[in-house]
């Protein structure tokens, strides 16, 4: 297990050839295949990008979509920028957290005339409502 | 079997948000119930977002349009023979007011075609204005482009032929051009949709600038947040490559261009170019001291042209048109067309290609209709969350790079976003503090430290403590922000802020303190 794990670290490293400036790139594909970018997948990534752990785990804080720990379901991405806060994001945020979903925020996700907008992993919803998240979410499971 | 019927419908991210790929779904098994053939094209989005799924017919060499579509809409059209009777019919598309009422040049193919087919590309225009650049001395696109007026669209509206001309004088060993897709402002989309839309455009745009500025390798920096125009432009990246168009012989010229993808990673600072610089070398996405500009200094050291997507995508447009034709729309120092973009809590919002020199009130009204609420419009923040708050009695304002600075406010990349009377824009103006900490590179002090203390400022005043007070400390910190941070996203925070406390100030001096309220009661 821990050897699989390592090893799709490690093709995800040769696969952007080891290159420092690909980092986001290949911080990218880890957190796809393992959830997270945890301390041991940024040890592997730092020895085979020739980077101290610190550049790696830097990096990693910096960047919102890096988390070092993975989530226990997926999120619910909402947006609350502005376009969507003048259509009720708000109260959208408070009903999904009714509902028991974990929210995970962002800043626009480029669906602003159709607001309020949520992304259930890359499937995005216009309009949003309570009902149509919790329907994408069955979808998703 | 029957003549085949071709039907069209978006495959835009936007479009599917709200059930596209459940109308096409819809459609085969209707058609297949029937014994129909159908060829069903996906395309982009013709930008009438409020109309999506907008469904079109070829009806005798004429698209006629169908929306917005719901799959209990389908079977009707196939009973009525996609007649004018049916009750989504908004007859011939191009005869439509919001279509109508636009100068579509750098949106033109969008929706019209499969964003990915080269043929129908260049059949309708496209590599035109390639062609023609390669035919041409670098200093002559470069001339062009200037004399077009094109002005950068990622916000700051600096001259593009200015940029490129610095880039070109420098002898290096290499050059990058860089296509900022980072679109991070809210109330924004242009930059996906043409992405999803029309993504060769992009792509002929940023070989031009190689060619004339002498760089060979492109990258484009797509915000992780659109993994559909990520897919579509990676496709396009290797259908382009596939056809020769990109590569060590550009279209048989002997010359080399090649480009690449790279994905943000959910940072707002990265589309600040030289952030975004850091993050293309795989950094922490902090903004760079400057002197030396990118031009100068860029990607790994070397000259680099950094562009807006749309800046870009309106090049092979010029060079097929001449710099002259272009600059003969606009007006005064804003010239050609800009895609603004309606959104937020508008009837019809969407995606507007119009001349500079439209008025906001002929966007929001006669082509978005008004608040979705119905409610009276208050406030339209536009150029993003660093854009200043217009209130309701300044919609005459000509969309004009020179008329919003004297204004106080900013065009910046075209959106508008729209708000109802139940804004409470104190809270607004909290929430531009808030966004700024939490976007802040972190690199100075005024940014850094002042956006927090902005932030808990306006919550107290919220609260009605010391309101009197606690505005003039606002005011105080917004001055510092603006005089001393390194960059406009600790620079302009204060635009939303103190354009909030100039025209809504009743929304902050109105707040009671607790205390008084439990005197009064
Ligand atoms: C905080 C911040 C965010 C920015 N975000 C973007 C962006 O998302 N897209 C963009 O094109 N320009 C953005 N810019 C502007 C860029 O720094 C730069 O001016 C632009 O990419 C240059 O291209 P242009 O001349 O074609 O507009 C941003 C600037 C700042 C300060
Ligand atoms: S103003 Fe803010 S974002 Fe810009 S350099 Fe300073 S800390 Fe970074
Ligand atoms: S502001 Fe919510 S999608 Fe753009």
């Amino acid at each position: 297990m821990a050897h699989s794990k390592t090893s799709a670290i490690e093709a995800a490293c040769a696969r952007h050839n080891h290159r420092a400036d690909a980092l986001i790139e290949i911080l990218h594909d880890v957190q796809h295949a393992q959830g997270c970018i945890d301390d041991e997948a940024a040890r592997v990534i730092a020895d085979k990008l020739n980077l101290s752990r610190a550049d790696v785990q830097g990096v990693r804080s910096f960047y919102t979509d890096f988390i070092a720990e993975a989530r226990r379901k997926t999120p619910v991405k909402i947006c609350r920028a502005e376009a969507c806060q003048a259509v009720g994001s708000d109260k959208l945020a408070a009903a999904l957290e009714t509902a028991g979903h974990d929210l995970e925020t962002i800043f626009c996700l480029g669906n602003c005339a159709l607001g309020p907008a949520v992304m259930v992993e890359d499937r995005l919803i216009g309009r949003a409502t309570a009902e149509r998240v919790a329907a994408q979410m069955e979808r998703t499971k | 079997m029957s003549p085949s019927l071709r039907l069209y419908l978006p495959g835009d991210a936007a479009a599917v948000s709200v059930g596209a790929d459940e109308i096409a779904d819809c459609l085969h098994t209707e058609a297949k119930k029937r014994g129909l053939n159908i060829e069903l094209v996906r395309t982009g989005t013709r930008g009438m977002l409020w109309l999506e799924p907008l469904l079109e017919v070829d009806i005798g060499g004429e698209r006629y349009a169908f929306g917005p579509m719901l799959p209990e809409h389908v079977p009707a059209l196939f009973d009525d023979a996609f007649s004018n009777a049916h009750d989504c019919a908004l007859g011939p598309l191009e005869d439509l007011d919001w279509m109508r009422g636009q100068t579509r040049w750098l949106y033109r193919r969008c929706g019209q075609t499969d964003p990915l087919n080269l043929d129908e590309y260049k059949a309708n225009g496209g590599l035109d204005g390639l062609t023609k650049a390669l035919a041409s001395s670098s200093d002559d696109v470069i001339e062009t482009v200037t004399k077009s007026g094109l002005r950068g669209r990622g916000g700051a509206g600096f001259p593009a032929g200015i940029k490129w001309k610095t880039a070109a004088g420098i002898d290096a060993d290499q050059k990058y051009i860089c296509c900022n897709a980072d679109e991070g402002d809210s109330g924004t989309f242009a930059d996906r949709i043409l992405m999803e839309g029309d993504p060769s455009l992009i792509i002929e745009g940023m070989v031009i600038a190689g060619l004339a500025v002498g760089a060979t390798k492109g990258l484009v920096y797509i915000r992780s947040e659109y993994p559909a125009a990520i897919a579509t432009m990676k496709r396009a990246i290797e259908i382009w490559r596939e056809a020769g168009l990109l590569g060590d012989d550009v279209m048989g010229s002997g010359r080399s261009f090649d480009m690449d993808v790279r994905r943000g990673a959910g940072s707002y600072v990265c589309g600040e170019e030289s952030a975004m610089l850091e993050s293309l070398e795989g950094k922490r996405g902090q903004v760079r001291a400057k002197p030396p500009i990118p031009a100068f200094e860029g990607l790994f050291g070397k000259p680099t042209i950094i562009n807006n997507v749309l800046t870009l995508a309106s090049v092979p447009d010029i060079l097929a048109r001449g710099g002259e034709a272009y600059a003969a729309v606009g007006t005064g120092r804003s010239l050609g067309t800009q895609a603004f973009q309606l959104a937020g809590n508008i009837k019809c919002g969407g995606l507007i290609e119009a001349p500079f020199g439209v008025t906001l009130r002929e966007l929001i009204e006669d082509f978005g209709g008004g608040t979705l609420s119905g409610r009276p419009l208050r406030a339209v923040q536009v150029g993003g969350p660093l854009g200043a708050y217009i209130p309701a009695d300044q919609l005459d304002l000509v969309m004009d790079y020179e008329a919003f600075a004297a204004a106080g406010a900013m065009l910046g990349h075209g959106g508008i976003v729209v708000f109802d009377d139940t804004v409470d824009m104190a809270r607004q103006a909290e929430f531009a503090m808030e966004f700024c900490v939490e976007e802040s590179c972190g690199k100075c002090t005024p940014c850094r430290i002042g956006s927090v203390r902005g932030a808990e400022t306006i919550a107290k005043i919220r609260k009605g403590e010391n309101v009197g007070d606690n505005i003039a400390l606002v005011e105080d910190l917004c001055t510092t922000m603006t005089d001393g941070s390194l960059c406009a996203m600790g620079g302009l925070t204060p635009m939303p802020v103190m354009s909030a406390l100039k025209y809504f100030r009743e929304d902050f001096e109105t707040k009671t303190a607790p205390a008084a309220e439990e005197v009064a009661g």
